[in-house]
């Protein structure tokens, strides 16, 4: 090769590309930089007890929002249990419902789907992932929660409860379960891919032993798909935690922790998940303790995020090793 | 390990269907686990169909073409709220500019992971950062935004309020983090497309002579012109269905409002709003609470995105394969 001189030299292309590339890392460390920073005076005000529970969550944003002007007189007192508690009750339901759902459903379309069927269900998936949240939301508001709220949840029920809290629909039970459509069909895509990958041997080593082809199915290629599956569940668990509109429409908006110990009634409780608190305080933003307090909510969900990041990574690897990684 | 390692040839033979095999035989537990099985494959279908019916039903029930073309309105008389025009300009405004930020530096990264990748652990490390980007909720990525635009550095982005403090929320600044939710999309399909690129090509070009950027620029870029196209259709679709950026880093304003600057800028420098926040203020969690227009406004969003998605479709999308003749 000829050295070229001049704007498209090859050192000069690798080194500013490199140099793009790398800009990404920057973004990163900027982005908790930042957003720690700023939620930094939220932290340190409250010390571990802002993670702890105490008081009305509601109430206590409230005073932060009504602060004095005063910069020494900022309100920063908040116990934020509840919406921890929401967050988490509600991704763990979401990703346990639709692992289960989208197991079922890849070993389906990669095993037992007749032919006309996989081709309506492949794109069924996408669709179902392309579908915006705010879509999901709107369906789950206007029609699962008057159907939970008027059918499902008796007047006893609302009336057991009703110096707690107000049950009217928007519940735990319906934003967990347009939670669990929203991400099975990210799980769904990436478990199919990964049964797709299990060597055809395998499965013909197993048939020849006899075994049917649900065994075969169970014992062998879902064995081999385990860290892809593992992967799908972590990538779920992302997409969870951080769905913000589609909660804040269906779950209930009230900063309420609900109690497992009300039996059934526990489903019908409303609650309100980190992400969801953001969206709906995003007009109080401007007012500087508010504003602080709201990001360090944003702050809790970028380091979760960021562990989940490297949950899969490390779930990744053993399926590199085997070559059943997409790539 | 070499020889599993081995990819399955790419035309494997279809999954031989076993027809002599009755289900009968099996034991119980396996028949009820096939059940479930078949369940599972038509409660999805039957979601998705549900889904796509119902909008288009009630989307077409209130969906009125002249919805599309007169400004929302302030008024609490829905038949005097307008319609609107605005989050449809806004909707794709802000695709246009956030997939315009997006492309080329996706493809720039790409190109560079997959061509040079020189030193390895910054290509790697740069690898896992793409991850976390795709893997940050789009709501941290709106306060991130909020964050660094209301830095006086960037105050010619946005408003600047009387008292010098910057508003951080216009068309580019929201359009910026948008992009940032586009780029793993594009270099994921980029950097499939020039890994289909078989090396021979590569070879043949150095071989005549040309230098690895001119190889790049002249044909890998051409060559994997379909991914990219794919990659920025997924990117587009991803922008135009997302609205906690929107809520936080465009303002959300019912009718675009004009920024400062010289006239064409001013538009982008402005605030607005997008379809999916049209929906969900007038949905009942917003102030508006007129569901027929935020089922027509959904609607028109879900047709945006089923047409994007189609276009992935039509592009040949997911499949490896590649057009060198040989």
């Amino acid at each position: 090769m000829i050295p070229v001189r001049g704007p498209w030299s090859d050192r000069r292309v690798e080194r500013s590309l490199g140099a793009l590339a790398a800009s990404v890392l920057l973004l990163i460390g900027a982005m908790v930089a930042f957003v720690f920073a700023k939620a930094w005076p939220s932290f340190s005000h409250n010390g571990l007890a802002w993670f702890g529970g105490g008081g009305n969550v509601d109430r206590q944003l409230g005073a932060i929002f009504d602060s004095p002007s005063n910069p020494s007189d900022w309100i920063y007192t908040l116990h934020a249990w509840p919406m921890l508690y929401g967050t988490v009750l509600l991704t763990a339901i979401a990703v346990v419902g639709g692992l289960v759902f989208a197991l079922l459903c890849a070993v389906f379309i990669v095993e037992f789907a007749p032919e006309r069927m996989r081709r309506v269900l492949e794109p069924a998936v996408r669709l179902l992932a392309a579908v915006p949240s705010v879509v999901y939301g709107l369906i789950g508001i206007l029609v699962l929660v008057p159907f939970v709220g008027e059918h499902l949840i008796g007047e006893r029920m609302k009336a057991a409860v009703a110096y707690v809290v107000q049950l009217d629909g928007s519940s735990l039970l319906v934003g967990s379960m347009v939670l669990t459509v929203m991400i099975t069909p990210i799980m769904v895509a990436i478990v199919v891919d990964a049964l797709r990958a299990v060597p055809r041997s395998w499965i013909d080593g197993a048939a020849a032993l006899g075994v049917n082809r649900w065994r075969v199915v169970w014992t062998i290629s879902v064995r081999a798909a385990r860290p892809a599956i593992v992967a799908a569940a972590v990538l779920a668990t992302a997409r969870a935690l951080g769905e913000a509109i589609m909660l804040a429409m269906v779950a209930g908006s009230v900063g309420f922790a609900p109690n497992p110990l009300d039996g059934l009634t526990f489903l019908f409780e409303p609650t309100r998940p980190l992400a969801a608190t953001i969206v709906d305080n995003a007009e109080g933003l401007s007012v500087v303790p508010f504003g602080q307090t709201v990001y360090a909510f944003a702050a809790v969900l970028l380091v979760s995020s960021l562990a989940l990041s490297l949950a899969g990574w490390a779930a990744k690897r053993p399926m590199r090793r085997y070559g059943l990684a997409s790539r | 390990m070499s020889a599993l390692a081995k990819p399955a040839p790419a035309a494997a033979p279809r999954r031989r269907r076993r027809g002599t095999e009755s289900v009968r035989s099996w034991a119980l537990r396996d028949r009820i686990g096939l059940g479930l099985c078949w369940a599972a494959g038509i409660a999805l279908c039957a979601i998705c169909a549900a889904i796509l019916i119902f909008m288009a039903v009630k989307g077409l029930q209130y969906l009125r073409l002249e919805l599309l073309v007169t400004h929302p309105l302030p008024d609490l008389d829905q038949s005097k709220s307008g319609g609107f025009l605005d989050p449809l300009i806004g909707t794709f405004m802000l695709t246009v500019i956030g997939i315009a930020i997006a492309l080329p530096v996706a493809v720039g990264i790409a190109v560079w992971l997959h061509e040079y990748g020189r030193p390895s652990w910054l290509a790697r490390t740069v690898e896992s950062g793409i991850e976390v980007v795709a893997g940050t909720p789009s709501i941290v990525l709106a306060i991130f935004g909020l964050i660094i635009f209301q830095q006086h550095v960037f105050g010619f982005l946005s408003f600047t309020a009387q008292g010098d403090a910057v508003f951080g929320r216009s068309f580019l600044t929201a359009g910026a983090m948008m992009a940032l939710l586009a780029l793993p999309l594009v270099v994921g399909a980029t950097r499939e497309a020039l890994a289909a690129i078989p090396a021979h090509v590569r070879e043949a070009s150095y071989a005549l002579g040309k230098t690895k950027a001119a190889t790049i620029r002249r044909v890998l870029l051409p060559g994997a012109r379909k991914g990219i196209a794919t990659g920025a259709t997924l990117g587009m679709g991803r922008i135009a269905g997302d609205t906690a950026i929107v809520v936080i880093l465009l303002g959300a304003s019912l009718q675009m409002q004009h920024g400062d600057g010289p006239p064409g800028y001013r538009v982008l420098s402005g605030t607005g709003s997008t379809l999916t926040t049209y929906v969900f203020n007038n949905s009942p969690a917003g102030e508006g609470a007129s569901p027929e227009k935020a089922y027509a406004a959904a609607f028109v969003l879900l047709l945006i995105v089923v047409l994007l998605n189609f276009a992935v479709g039509a592009l040949g999308g997911r499949e490896r394969r590649v057009s060198w003749g040989r």
